[in-house]
């Protein structure tokens, strides 16, 4: 063995590495969750004592109820309504050619590479022009077009891995379209659709940049607030309600993973 | 099949959201050659002062440092994020597997103010890096961390590196493990086959990568906007701060125009130089 002993140092070192980098990337969760639990109302470190009653006020806190109530309220309708946006133009992709299919995909996956502060401006310079208030309606609409990318995406993917040969069968037993739509393609893409709900679910909750751009003090969603209240003050409410968000998105992936294969949902593991 | 049942329904709904979309960008790029008027929300005639108001150094350094910011953010990014997805990968126990794909992508998940807020608390004067600095008595004084390219640059990598994972993952994994197992078998020895083999039939997810952790960092605002405080500005806070504090949209506008311009011109040339690269290898 020539290698031996080199190649068992290159493999410490790249376990080492990779630690580092893992530590890296855990270290930020870490220490905001440590300060969450401070009893000093400004940060520092080391803590001199332990509390809950950042907490207590995060929870109570009339901006952040507002917020996550308006963010659960946009999260729903947007993704909603881009689900169904999404799966009737990836189905019309997927199985029809028509004119000014490649422009119209190429239009609706533009919000992946146009930055979002672009896509708020727009948004709000456009709603001003038509006159439109900065209402839910607008917040719902420039976050439908934000996530539209991923269900489009999401619904393509599982229409490619659906077996035609079922709505053919379907069809030749004298199934009309429809019916094929509504008892097979449906059912079949059932994952598919979940999938893109959620994850255009998740990424309208989280999204602040465009959302900053078009919402109001009254229509004003999660991150936002969070946003504003970063600004007035220094106190460890936000580092409680990150700790809450943290644990909270943690158990969801680990869930993810163990039912669902998080490695297959984003295409790293294939076909085992 | 005969006929395209219902194309008509399945397209309309996609068609009118492409058509909002379209209208959103052409009123971004209407108000890029519109007048400001001072004190108003209202809009003048067309000229082209935004344009020409844009050279000046102020904003022409923005402009330079947000490109550098991107490009340093997505070198790092790779630098780090590389050897994540060769763990992922490459992962013997299914575990450590599971360990290292919900680490690097919970932070995905959190959205850019949790995240940024984070970082706050670990780069902060009396944060978490000062705190142990402090108390291991290396320093005496805060080092100042915040509001410095260094700070913003560390949370940007923290951003943008799950995607990297993601598609660096993803490439890694389509590569036929024959290829490797080849070279080994011809005395090739494991830094000489990752060189070889597996680094250039990675490029595709490099350059993937690289290139989306660009786009993102140009789109990026609550990171520099937090851990900038303002003496680290992207195009992103200038527009935003010429909408909401000036209220002069039409020069927010054109600044956005052109920040898109240059983001595209930069992310075309980076595909270039890779291709051609790719030719000569």
């Amino acid at each position: 063995m020539r290698y031996g002993l080199g190649l068992r140092a290159l493999r410490l070192m790249l376990r080492l590495l990779v630690l580092t980098i893992l530590g890296f990337v855990l270290l930020p969760s870490v220490v905001v969750i440590i300060a969450a639990f401070s009893d000093r109302s400004i940060l520092a470190f080391p803590p001199t004592g332990f509390s809950w009653r950042w907490f207590a006020r995060a929870l109570a806190y009339e901006d952040f109820q507002s917020g996550f109530r308006n963010g659960v309220i946009v999260m729903a309708w947007a993704s909603s309504i881009a689900l169904v946006i999404g799966s009737g133009v990836a189905i019309a992709l997927h199985r029809y050619s028509f004119t000014g299919s490649r422009l119209l995909q190429a239009m609706l996956l533009a919000p992946l590479v146009v930055p979002h502060f672009t896509l708020g401006l727009g948004c709000l310079i456009l709603a001003a022009q038509l006159g439109v208030a900065r209402t839910m309606g607008l917040v719902v609409a420039t976050h439908v077009v934000l996530v539209l990318p991923f269900v489009l995406r999401s619904v393509y993917v599982s229409l490619r891995n659906l077996d035609g040969r079922l709505e053919q069968a379907a069809a030749s037993l004298g199934a009309p379209p429809g019916r094929v739509l509504w008892t097979v393609t449906l059912p079949l893409l059932a994952p598919g659709l979940a999938g893109g709900w959620l994850f255009a679910a998740i990424l309208s909750f989280n999204e602040f940049t465009a959302s900053l751009f078009v919402t109001a003090q009254r229509t004003q969603t999660l991150p936002v607030a969070m946003y504003n209240y970063v600004r007035e003050y220094a106190d460890p409410t936000m580092a409680a309600l990150a700790a809450i968000y943290i644990a909270v998105t943690a158990l969801l992936l680990l869930v993810a993973n163990r039912f669902l294969g998080l490695g297959r949902v984003l295409a790293i593991d294939h076909g085992h | 099949m005969r006929g395209r049942p219902f194309l008509g329904w399945f397209v309309a709904p996609g068609v009118l959201c492409a058509l909002g979309l379209a209208a959103a960008m052409a009123a971004v790029l209407q108000y890029a050659v519109r007048a400001h008027i001072p004190g108003s929300l209202g809009v003048g005639g067309f000229t082209l002062e935004n344009f020409s108001g844009m050279l000046r150094p102020l904003y022409a350094s923005v402009f330079l440092q947000t490109v550098q910011l991107c490009a340093l953010t997505a070198l790092f990014s790779l630098l780090a994020g590389y050897p994540l997805a060769h763990a992922l990968v490459h992962a013997r126990s299914a575990a450590w597997k599971s360990a290292v794909l919900v680490i690097a992508v919970t932070p995905l998940f959190l959205g850019e103010v949790v995240r940024t807020y984070s970082w706050l608390t670990v780069l902060g004067n009396s944060g978490f890096i000062n705190g142990a600095l402090l108390w291991l008595g290396l320093i005496d004084s805060p080092v100042q961390l915040m509001f410095t390219r260094f700070g913003v640059v560390l949370a940007l990598v923290h951003v943008t590196l799950p995607v990297m994972v993601i598609m660096l993952a993803a490439a890694l994994s389509h590569i036929n493990a024959d290829y490797l197992r080849a070279a080994m078998s011809l005395g090739a020895g494991p830094v000489r086959g990752f060189l070889t083999v597996t680094l250039p039939l990675s490029m595709p997810g490099i350059l993937a990568g690289t290139s989306t952790a660009f786009a993102w960092t140009f789109s990026a605002f609550a990171t520099p906007q937090m851990i900038g405080g303002g003496r680290v500005n992207m195009v992103s806070n200038l527009v935003y701060q010429l909408g909401f504090a000036s209220f002069n949209f039409p020069f927010a506008a054109s600044l956005s125009v052109v920040g898109l311009a240059l983001a595209a011109a930069v992310l075309a040339l980076l595909r270039l130089g890779t291709a051609r690269l790719e030719r000569l290898a």
